[in-house]
């Protein structure tokens, strides 16, 4: 039960992490393109397992 | 034109975006696979992983290593556990001194150096803490990861909503099911922490384990610091050891019952549920106060810090401080003395079940020489008496 609880929240941070990606590139000011990138970065870390 | 240039700058952020992640990532890719050398001394004589007890942690990151130090009589069974919360040093060194050093005549020490390793592999999140410390040696420098006080959520993630503790159904903060001392005896379905604690619960029932003593340090704004947490069926054994400490040992050290309402610790679970009496030691470790200045290896090991000082003329404290700090040969010595007392005590009480342990260092002898003095250079030894925590 633990092990898919798990991947639930993987797949969770997978998707926030694709939200971000697309927030960007809708984006048309530089301030939030920057701060959807700093907001990215730990669920990148996370999804790759090195945080 | 308008779109080309939007593109350009999009890309720029995002490559500076992975180009952080990168920079991030590797270190804590690189503090996560440290390797630590152990250098096992001449009282080792035997290494087992942990997952004997309890095959379902086999291959895990918990599947730690198993010292025995056995001595030529048989006697009584006495295991030390270093790394429940691996951010505090002093307990995994001390540990790793007894590795070292000890040579056991009569009966047996059973060390685990890194009772949660996952633990170990990383720092507390948004903390900023160092990834790792060094402690300097006659023959160069020895590295140790720094670690946290709970499982690393690689591990074990996520956390629930409440943290229920079994088997008694108590209530604690959610985080502390990723804390080793938060989840005893244990539960063989549970979380890896939780499996951890049933794997060493098995290992003092199958060991016939007689003391286990489980290594801490606390901040100094804690009230239960410098002294010796007993199980009801320790009592005696910690009181008097902690008089005896404090006429002989050159420094001062209480003794605390351990409270029946909280639960999940090793003092009152290990107690409760396996024959053992179980004792914890605490040690002074400002690194941990929440009014401590940088927060950096220089404080870690040196416990010096202007904050926590001027916090203890305001009466805010629970232990003294002053510009000399609580430097790391300290706190690795108290434990040391502390746990060889605890060890004269203990054979001069129950002979037929003594454990007489030589050549562990006493807390003058840290004072004097330093800890790293008492450490192997892993380089000179022989492969086969190296281990990697």
């Amino acid at each position: 039960m633990q092990l898919v609880v798990t991947i639930i929240y993987y797949l969770f941070t997978a998707y926030i992490a694709g939200l971000m990606i697309w927030n960007l590139l809708k984006s048309k000011k530089w301030q939030e393109e920057v701060l959807y990138i700093i907001v990215l970065i730990p669920f990148l870390l996370r999804l790759l397992r090195l945080k | 034109m308008k779109i080309k240039g939007s593109v350009v700058r999009k890309a720029s952020i995002l490559v500076l975006g992975l180009v952080l992640a990168f920079f991030a990532g590797t270190s804590f890719y690189q503090s996560r696979r440290l390797k630590e050398p152990v250098v096992m001394g001449p009282g080792v004589s035997r290494v087992l992983s942990l997952s004997r007890y309890f095959p379902k942690i086999k291959g895990s990151i918990n599947d730690v290593h198993v010292y025995f130090l056995e001595g030529k009589e048989p006697g009584g069974t006495v295991c030390v556990l270093g790394g429940t919360h691996p951010e505090e040093p002093s307990a995994r060194l001390a540990a790793w001194l007894l590795v070292e050093n000890a040579v056991v005549e009569k009966g047996r020490l059973i060390v685990i150096l890194s009772a949660n390793r996952s633990a170990t592999t990383v720092t507390r999140l948004g903390g900023a803490y160092p990834p790792d410390y060094t402690i300097e040696t006659p023959w160069g420098n020895q590295t140790f990861r720094m670690g946290d006080r709970w499982s690393n959520p690689l591990d074990q993630w996520p956390d629930p909503e409440v943290y229920m503790h079994y088997p008694t159904r108590q209530e604690l903060a959610y985080v502390d099911i990723r804390n080793l001392n938060r989840t005893w005896p244990g539960r063989p379905n549970g979380t890896l922490t939780e499996k951890t604690c049933y794997a060493m619960t098995r290992l003092f029932i199958q060991e016939k384990v007689d003391i286990v003593i489980d290594l801490h340090e606390a901040e100094l704004q804690y009230p239960v610091i410098s002294t010796i947490v007993a199980h009801p069926k320790g009592e005696e054994l910690a009181a008097m050891a902690a008089m005896v400490i404090s006429g002989t040992e050159g420094f001062n050290i209480g003794m605390e019952y351990s409270p029946e309402a909280l639960r999940g610790l090793s003092h009152r679970e290990i107690g409760d549920n396996t024959p053992a009496i179980s004792l914890l030691f605490e040690s002074p470790e400002p690194f941990l106060d929440a009014t401590r200045g940088r927060t950096d290896r220089a404080l870690l090991l040196e416990g010096k810090d202007d904050f926590i000082v001027k916090a203890g003329k305001h009466g805010l404290l629970f232990e003294k401080i002053d510009e000399t700090g609580w430097p790391i040969d300290k706190r690795v010595g108290r434990h040391c003395s502390t746990l060889a007392v605890v060890l004269e005590l203990w054979s001069e009480l129950y002979p037929e079940r003594a454990v007489i342990v030589e050549k562990i260092p006493r807390y003058a002898e840290l004072l004097e020489k330093g800890t790293g003095w008492f450490f192997t250079d892993p380089s000179h030894a022989s492969s086969d008496k190296i281990r990697y925590e």
